[in-house]
């Protein structure tokens, strides 16, 4: 996966596109770790980073974004531009990671 | 929950927090210092010397407030006004997340980062219980000739 190009410009820098392929998208939907759920608990007195949060969120967004990645792959594209994520919360306890962006092949 | 319970829980707040928000604000202000090679911008135009390609680099927190801040958070929200606490947590967090892209970018052998984008989400909030603020900062890394 390493030549496809991802980016949340509007264009590859330095490369003319050729050829849009269409919009490509990945997600993810993550609950919590009932363990971590009682570290942030604690954090909810003193304050300061969830890193058992931030580790997750990092994680589920790389695997959307991975998905993303396959399925512009699948359409024979090179690169993916205009990048965009978005969380949103389905339940109290899960959240879905989206990453969406259009599959074009440059030069 | 009786009222001794309330305050220890308040006791510990106001130290812990105030401890760790003194010790994050000087972490941050020394990683941003490190990086301030990496410029970042928010603008999408490119100028004319940059090298084919680019790569996406992202960066996130989660972090909580403390029991002493939801509680006088509690208070004032009876009259309305400025909640300075959460102001400061959502500060820690966006140039936290900003710093964590910085990062990512310098590893990747950047100059610098165009479009950047700073997204907020909540996590696991429940009634009655402030959770966590994500926040997420995502940009394309360039590299100039």
């Amino acid at each position: 996966m390493t030549d496809l190009i991802v980016t949340n410009l509007e264009t590859v820098p330095g490369r003319e596109i050729i050829k849009h392929l269409g919009i490509v998208q990945g997600n993810t939907v993550r609950a919590k770790h009932v363990g971590r759920d009682i570290m942030a608990g604690f954090k909810n007195i003193v304050g300061g980073e969830l890193r058992g949060y931030t580790e997750l969120l990092t994680e589920a967004r790389e695997e959307a974004t991975q998905r993303m990645m396959g399925e512009a792959l699948e359409k024979g594209a090179n690169a993916v531009i205009n990048v965009r994520f978005s969380t949103s919360s389905i339940t109290a306890g899960a959240s879905e990671l989206y990453a969406y962006g259009t599959a074009v092949v440059v030069q | 929950m009786g009222l001794l319970t309330i305050g220890i829980l308040l006791l510990i707040g106001i130290i812990f927090g105030t401890m760790n928000e003194r010790n994050h604000f000087s972490r941050i202000a020394k990683a941003e210092e490190e990086l301030s090679d990496i410029k970042v911008f928010n603008i999408k135009t490119l100028p004319d010397n940059v090298e084919p390609g680019g790569a996406l680099v992202t960066g996130n927190v989660v972090i909580a407030v403390d029991y002493f801040k939801v509680f006088v958070a509690g208070f004032i929200m009876l009259f309305g006004g400025r909640l300075s606490g959460f102001e400061k947590l959502m500060e820690r967090a966006r140039r936290e997340a900003l710093v964590r892209m910085q990062r990512e970018a310098k590893a990747l052998g950047a100059d610098a980062i165009y479009n950047t984008r700073i997204e907020f989400s909540a996590v696991g909030q429940r009634p009655k219980k402030i959770g966590g603020a994500e926040l997420f900062a995502y940009g394309t890394a360039v590299k100039y000739l």
